[in-house]
């Protein structure tokens, strides 16, 4: 077995790692007998787990048909947090006490078992997280001497805190490759291309980096938007009048980034921490990041201009 | 008509309807002017869903972390920032971007949401703003300071990543302008992008400085009335 091939089943064994909490999750919520919605909301960890556990095994049909019935459970609000029991601070406070520094050991051994394993072994970074993830939870139960059944609680509340935006990367990326089978690439490449004027550097370098920017807040990825707007805008419109390609066009990704700071389509960096940090405004993390974000574009536009040419 | 996926999720957003309904809807919706039937877009949907199971890792690491909040890993954060040196939350946030930056210019990623931002900076940063503060701070603030923790890590690990030269972004330039008939080699595109890790960096820093001043604004007058009352 070489080195990818071990990836792949490393990796389907993490999925169903998560398929089995998210299995948990089920369970906890049809036993919740004071959740208003159970039956939907047990439906949508039960479909999850499923389809983690099963993916590659279920025909694909079968698969967009059970993301069809997600989105219906989303739409009728039927995917809520249960009743979930708050954790005892005097317990933690005692405990932090106790055990010092140490707790911060699991947390930590995330990132840099990740990091080692990554550069020291021939694993994607993705095999990594799960490597370290798993790693990380034998040091925590070792460390707290934790009791099982505290596992399966806490998998619960952060599995039900996370929620069903937990699914929005998967279902974005999806969309994506939706989009690129029905060609809506190359039909926005040729709309822009009608309704810009060729021939000025500063037009140029605006469109290329706003119409970066504007893209990857609407397609919530800057490297979708990249390829499209580089062909559409990028050769057109600044290449072709002298823009160096080569500074233009790393400048155009990083203008994009900014578009992605701006965007709740960017779920995994703007909408899930919102989430993870338990914030009532879930577009909190936007609203601190667009002045940065604007400025920035700004200069990205000055820097392509003045740089490029 | 093709782009009607792209229109349902501006109006969908702009709207706040519900998210994941909209982007299945935009879906389904850019398959059946594109000619396909329902059952292609089934599968193609299901398949991509499928195979982007790994957008979804993190997950993996929520239990370990909801496990160490349980005995007392926010609870110690709070404790060691209050013993630890007078750093506001600004100058501390500025310095997770600024390691963030450096390791990820390195290729290493050091940070993330749910591993770093949600364990330890977030806990940290509002820690430090209790120790300077105290327990006056509000909840509003509080949130504020927390978002400010997201966005430290999300520019931190934005702009400086072009710096190393086998990042994926640099590799997509690379082949793109390759495939235009422009080839580009992987490291100059890595010099090209100091500007931007260095200018984001300073862009940041001061943004911090000035969140700082605004809560010092805010609550350190309060502080100072007492001590001068106090004496």
């Amino acid at each position: 077995m070489d080195i990818a091939q071990l990836s792949n089943l490393l990796l389907e064994i993490f999925y169903i790692i998560i398929g089995l909490f998210m299995g948990i999750t089920m369970v906890f919520t049809i036993k919740d007998t004071n959740h208003k919605t159970r039956i939907g909301t047990a439906l949508f960890w039960g479909i999850l787990a499923v389809i983690f556990i099963l993916g590659n095994y279920i025909p694909s049909t079968i698969v967009g048909l059970l993301v069809v019935v997600i989105a219906i459970l989303s739409a009728t609000k039927q995917i809520n947090i249960g009743t979930l029991k708050q954790l005892d601070e005097t317990f933690a406070n005692i405990k932090a006490e106790k055990l010092g520094l140490k707790i911060f050991i699991p947390s930590l051994s995330i990132a840099i078992i990740a990091m080692l394993v990554a550069t020291f072994t021939g694993f994607p970074g993705t095999v990594a997280i799960g490597i370290s993830a798993l790693c990380a939870l034998a040091l925590t139960f070792i460390i707290t001497k934790a009791k099982p059944k505290e596992l399966l609680a806490d998998s619960n509340r952060t599995f039900q805190s996370v929620g069903s935006f937990a699914i929005l990367p998967q279902l974005l990326a999806s969309l994506g490759v939706l989009f690129t089978t029905a060609g809506v690439g190359d039909k926005i490449a040729s709309i822009i291309s009608n309704v810009i004027p060729t021939g000025n550097a500063l037009i140029g370098v605006a469109t290329y980096c706003i119409g970066m920017a504007l893209f990857t807040s609407i397609m919530g990825n800057a490297f979708a938007a990249f390829a499209v707007i580089t062909v559409g805008i990028g050769v057109p419109f600044v290449f072709s009048i002298g823009g160096d390609p080569l500074i233009c066009g790393t400048l155009a990704l990083t203008a994009g980034y900014c578009g992605t700071l701006l965007t709740p389509m960017a779920a995994n960096f703007n909408m899930l921490p919102a989430v993870l940090l338990e914030m009532k405004d879930k577009n909190a993390v936007i609203k601190v990041q667009a002045p940065f974000a604007l400025i920035l574009l700004a200069v990205h536009i000055f820097l392509m201009y003045s740089l490029g040419f | 008509m093709e782009l009607i996926g792209i229109l349902i999720i501006i109006v969908g957003f702009a709207l706040k309807l519900d998210t994941i309904a909209v982007v299945v809807v935009a879906g389904i919706s850019t398959g059946l002017v594109a000619k396909m039937n329902l059952v292609e877009i089934l599968d193609t949907l299901g398949s991509a869903f499928v195979s982007n199971r790994v957008t979804c890792l993190f997950l993996i690491t929520l239990p370990v972390i909801g496990l160490c909040e349980r005995y007392g890993l926010k609870a110690k954060a709070v404790m060691l920032i209050k013993k630890a040196t007078n750093l506001s939350v600004g100058k501390l946030l500025s310095g997770y971007t600024l390691i963030r930056k450096v390791t990820i210019g390195m290729g290493v990623t050091l940070g993330g949401h749910p591993q770093f931002v949600r364990p330890l900076v977030s806990p940290m940063a509002e820690g430090a703003a209790i120790a300077k503060y105290g327990e006056k701070v509000e909840e509003k603030d509080m949130e504020k300071i927390r978002a400010y923790s997201a966005a430290s890590d999300n520019i931190g690990n934005f702009f400086a990543q072009n710096v190393f030269m086998a990042n994926s972004g640099v590799l997509l330039i690379a082949s793109t302008l390759e495939g235009l008939g422009m080839p580009v080699d992987t490291l100059q595109i890595a010099k090209v992008a100091i500007p931007v890790a260095i200018i984001s960096f300073v862009l940041w820093f001061i943004q911090n400085m000035i969140f700082d001043k605004r809560l010092k604004r805010k609550y350190a007058t309060i502080e100072n009335e007492k001590i001068r009352g106090d004496q």
